[in-house]
């Protein structure tokens, strides 16, 4: 599979305009919040949800009159969707057996489905039998069982608890990249997306915002809804005063002018929204870097949480701009009501679109 | 182990203890106790009521079909009597004798006919030949008391007999006693029973009668003629010369002109002979030996075309077997029924199930329509329709499929009741579908899809066996309902279309064969149950789900 190439141009409002190309072994993960269009997105791959308009693709060959069960692209579900009144080897047998394998074929490729999800000794169990985390690992092994050359995974970690779902994660990324298959993940944890892709397509309002590799994402976020979307960030709102090349004047809403990067900002007079990440933000001037930028900022809470500290101040108006700080030896605690001087480098500014 | 180490729960030899010292078991059923005897107080009512109206009653119908005490009841001598008859040819003279004083007995309180009746069930005749013998059993007896009557009229008078036969103390009392007072309960005096026995116990059978039944006193009412059979039996056997009580003399002459040989007596088995030519036949004697026992299996075997008979069981002739092919009809049309309620019923379960919720409430409400016409207007609507003169066989005329002369006959048959009871029945399979249709997730059909199923895989591998529990609880309950419908069989049924159902109703209400009636519908229960425990064993009950 060179390339997996699907573009849609469609009418509908759940889904606009959709270009994605995706080339073989790769992990992609659609983010973004709910109603955004990314299952629909998924649907439209799977072939339960057909395209308005537009062309989907799969091996250079357009699948859009394909129906589900031809395309070949396995699918695992939120809830699984293990059959209850099969067992285990049956719910992966099923897949073979509707493809004609012989029998002793069907029950090697079974058994070592099985143990790749090291569930060797489950074969004879109803799902109803299994944990959550247990159902999880059989529903990855029936779709991976027949060697579909995609599949793509609808949130499947959503029902797990925490630590589980952090352990599947690596599990998933981990069984994705060993068996080099191409995966799209459907998702609404950023979390999630930023430690198992190798792309990330956050979507907002049936479009793609962003479509990056995670470190991209989150360091160079292309909008303010990425900015907002992913990871904390602070915004404070001003205009545009003057761009020369690959920085620009900000004037602040509360009538500091500070420096910034623009991004998707082009002319003088521009309404724009800077957003700094919480921890670039230095207040301890020993630390400050050369070129820093200054600010007076008033403590108003201070929240220790273990590894970092989380402050909130007031700076140029906006009451929740938020600081994280190592816990480190000589790292000070704040006091609130305290008077202080943030800082940071105008490269970590991103002076973004207003919306 | 030192004492203050000893935990309660980590002692593991003894019984885990409460913190009072108590087992835990013990304090945790205790604990249960009051909550369980709450829930049984909630129930009670309904429970109660259950068990009076309905349990209560099966059990007692049930009971008849095999209970049988009327005959021995009815002719308690004469059964007894006829234990130790080989049944061969007729039974000995005695038994006339003991059947003359039963039937007389039965006569007058007016349970021969009854008699008759249930016999009748197992010997065709039977019943007009009790209701004849009732009447004609005085002939007998009034040979006898017009005699005597003639020879004394004291004979044929009350105070006389009350003083030979009854004590000095029940005398006083019944003297004194006035109507509407409780009376006194009649005892013979000493010595009666001893010398005319016969006498002793007919005249307690007809004081008893006289006191319990008619509610008189025994000093105004004249004995029956039975009682003067039994004086002569005595008389003619027995030695009166000693006596000396009330009425020696009047009796001494009666002994007199028993002794004469002018004296006109009749021959019991003559009597019967005279009555009905039937009584010296062996045939209604047997009948009566076999069915003397208190319980009997004639009803079931009835049920099932077969027959007791002195030889032992055996099949029915040809033209009396009915009710194994009622049986058998009522279960095969139990089963199409179903059958085409699960064909016609799952593709709109599985339609309403996979509609938004708003088009299926709607289309819900199509489904239990039905229920709110009263059954009697849909089964006549039926009638109406399938007619030959009606709607169906008009529209197939008027296209040309059918021609005029030759109108399909669709009531009064089979395919009359299939179609009115598919129809009616058919609510009750789509709910129980539907509810566990719309339990199924969508997502194990696109999974199926996903991992490479055709539409019909996906279905028939996937869909339908999840669907199994919805059929299930479907089937059981329209097969139940079919297997008992009783009105709609009988409007649209004609003859060949009817149900065991109809035969139970009939003997019910009709031919008043309850105990018949009453094996039937044991047999019915039976079948169900055995059918219910068949369905547990091969699908299993657990998977029957309502929703």
């Amino acid at each position: 599979m060179s390339a997996c190439k699907k573009s849609y141009d469609g009418e509908t409002l759940v889904v606009k305009d959709l270009n994605l190309s995706l080339p073989k072994g790769e992990f992609l993960t659609m983010l973004g919040p709910s109603g955004s269009g990314k299952t629909t997105c998924l649907m439209m791959l799977a072939g339960f949800e057909t395209a308005t308009h537009g062309e989907i693709k799969l091996d250079g060959v357009s699948i859009n009159n394909i129906p589900p069960h031809k395309r070949g692209i396995a699918m695992v579900f939120q809830n699984y969707a293990l059959f209850p009144h099969m067992t285990v080897a049956e719910n992966l047998s099923f897949p073979l057996e509707v493809r004609k394998i012989g029998k002793s074929d069907r029950e090697a490729k079974v058994k070592r489905a099985l143990d790749m999800v090291e569930m060797g000794a489950f074969g004879g169990r109803r799902p109803a039998q299994l944990s959550g985390g247990q159902q999880q690992r059989i529903a990855l092994a029936r779709a991976l069982v027949f060697e579909p050359e995609l599949v793509l995974m609808d949130e499947p970690l959503g029902a797990l608890d925490k630590q589980l779902r952090e352990k599947m994660q690596f599990e998933i990324t981990d069984l994705a990249h060993r068996l080099g298959i191409t995966v799209v993940y459907v998702t609404h944890d950023q979390t999630e997306a930023l430690t198992m892709s190798d792309r990330v397509a956050v979507f907002n309002d049936g479009r793609i915002q962003q479509l990056a590799p995670p470190d991209v994402l989150y360091e160079e976020p292309e909008n303010s809804f990425v900015a907002q979307f992913i990871g904390e960030n602070n915004t404070l709102e001003g205009t545009i005063a003057e761009i020369k090349g690959d920085t620009c004047v900000v004037k602040l809403d509360g009538g500091e002018v500070i420096d910034a990067k623009p991004v998707n900002v082009t002319k003088v007079g521009e309404r724009t929204r800077v957003s700094i990440r919480p921890e670039r933000v230095e207040y301890n001037k020993d630390r400050l870097q050369e070129g820093a930028h200054t600010l007076k900022a008033k403590v108003l809470e201070f929240i220790y949480m273990g590894d970092i500290f989380r402050t909130r101040l007031d700076v140029a108006g906006n009451r929740d701009f938020i600081i994280k700080t190592r816990n480190a030896p000589d790292q000070a605690r704040l006091t609130p009501g305290t008077e202080i001087e943030i800082g940071w480098l105008p490269s970590d500014c991103r002076a973004l679109d207003a919306n | 182990m030192t004492a203050s180490t000893t935990d309660p729960e980590k002692d593991a030899k003894g019984p885990m203890l409460a913190a009072d010292g108590t087992p835990l078991k013990k304090s945790l059923s205790r604990a249960l106790r009051v909550q369980k005897l709450r829930a049984l107080a909630l129930v009670a009512p309904l429970l109660i009521f259950v068990l009076v109206t309905f349990i209560a009653p099966i059990a007692d119908m049930l009971f008849r079909s095999v209970e049988n005490q009327i005959v021995s009841n009815t002719m308690p001598k004469t059964t007894r009597a006829l234990g130790d008859w080989d049944g061969t040819d007729l039974p000995p003279d005695a038994v006339f004798e003991d059947a003359y004083y039963d039937l007389f007995v039965a006569a007058e309180r007016k349970e021969h006919t009854r008699l008759g009746s249930r016999l009748n069930y197992e010997m065709t005749g039977a019943s007009s030949l009790f209701r004849k013998s009732g009447r004609g059993l005085d002939d007998i007896g009034e040979v006898y008391q017009d005699q005597f009557k003639d020879l004394d009229k004291n004979w044929d008078e009350a105070e006389p007999w009350a003083e030979m036969m009854g004590s000095e103390d029940w005398l006083e009392k019944e003297a004194a006693w006035e109507k509407g007072e409780r009376l006194p309960k009649f005892r013979l005096r000493d010595g009666v029973e001893e010398m005319l026995p016969r006498t002793a116990d007919q005249y307690s059978a007809f004081a008893s009668f006289t006191h319990n039944e008619d509610r008189k006193s025994l000093l105004k009412e004249e004995p029956w003629s039975a009682v003067h059979t039994a004086l002569y039996q005595d008389l003619s056997t027995r030695d009166v010369s000693g006596y000396s009580g009330p009425h020696a003399d009047m009796l001494k002459a009666a002994a007199a002109l028993v002794a004469s040989p002018e004296f006109e007596t009749v021959d019991f088995k003559e009597g019967f002979g005279e009555i009905d030519k039937d009584w010296l036949k062996p045939a209604i004697w047997r009948t009566l030996k076999l069915y003397a026992p208190k319980y009997t299996s004639g009803y079931f075997l009835n049920s099932v075309d077969m027959k007791l008979t002195p030889e032992g069981i055996e099949k029915r002739p040809e033209n009396e077997r009915i009710y194994l092919t009622l049986f058998k009809r009522t279960l095969f049309m139990s089963l199409v029924i179903t059958c085409s309620c699960i064909l016609l019923g799952y593709p709109v379960a599985y339609i309403l199930s996979n509609l938004p919720s708003r088009q299926a409430n709607l289309l819900m409400i199509l489904v239990l329509l039905p229920f709110w016409t009263s059954l009697l207007v849909r089964t006549s609507a039926w009638k109406i329709m399938l007619q030959q003169q009606g709607v169906i066989n008009d529209v197939l005329v008027w296209i040309g499929l059918v021609a005029d002369d030759n109108r399909l006959a669709m009531i009064n048959n089979q395919t009359g009741t299939i179609i009115a009871m598919t129809h009616i029945l058919l609510p009750f399979m789509i709910l129980p579908m539907y509810s566990v249709m719309s339990t199924i997730p969508k997502t194990y059909v696109r999974a199926a899809k996903s991992l490479g199923a055709t539409d019909w895989t996906t279905f028939w591998r996937v869909y339908f066996p999840q669907s199994v529990p919805g059929i299930g609880a479907g089937s059981i309950l329209v097969f139940i309902l079919a297997i008992g419908y009783y009105i709609t069989p009988e409007i649209v049924g004609g003859t060949t279309g009817t149900f065991i159902s109809n035969r139970i109703a009939y003997h019910i209400s009709t031919s008043l064969n309850w105990g018949l009636a009453a094996a039937l519908g044991a047999i019915l229960l039976a079948v169900v149950l055995l059918l219910y425990w068949a369905y547990d064993r091969i699908v299993g009950i657990d998977n029957v789900k309502l929703g």
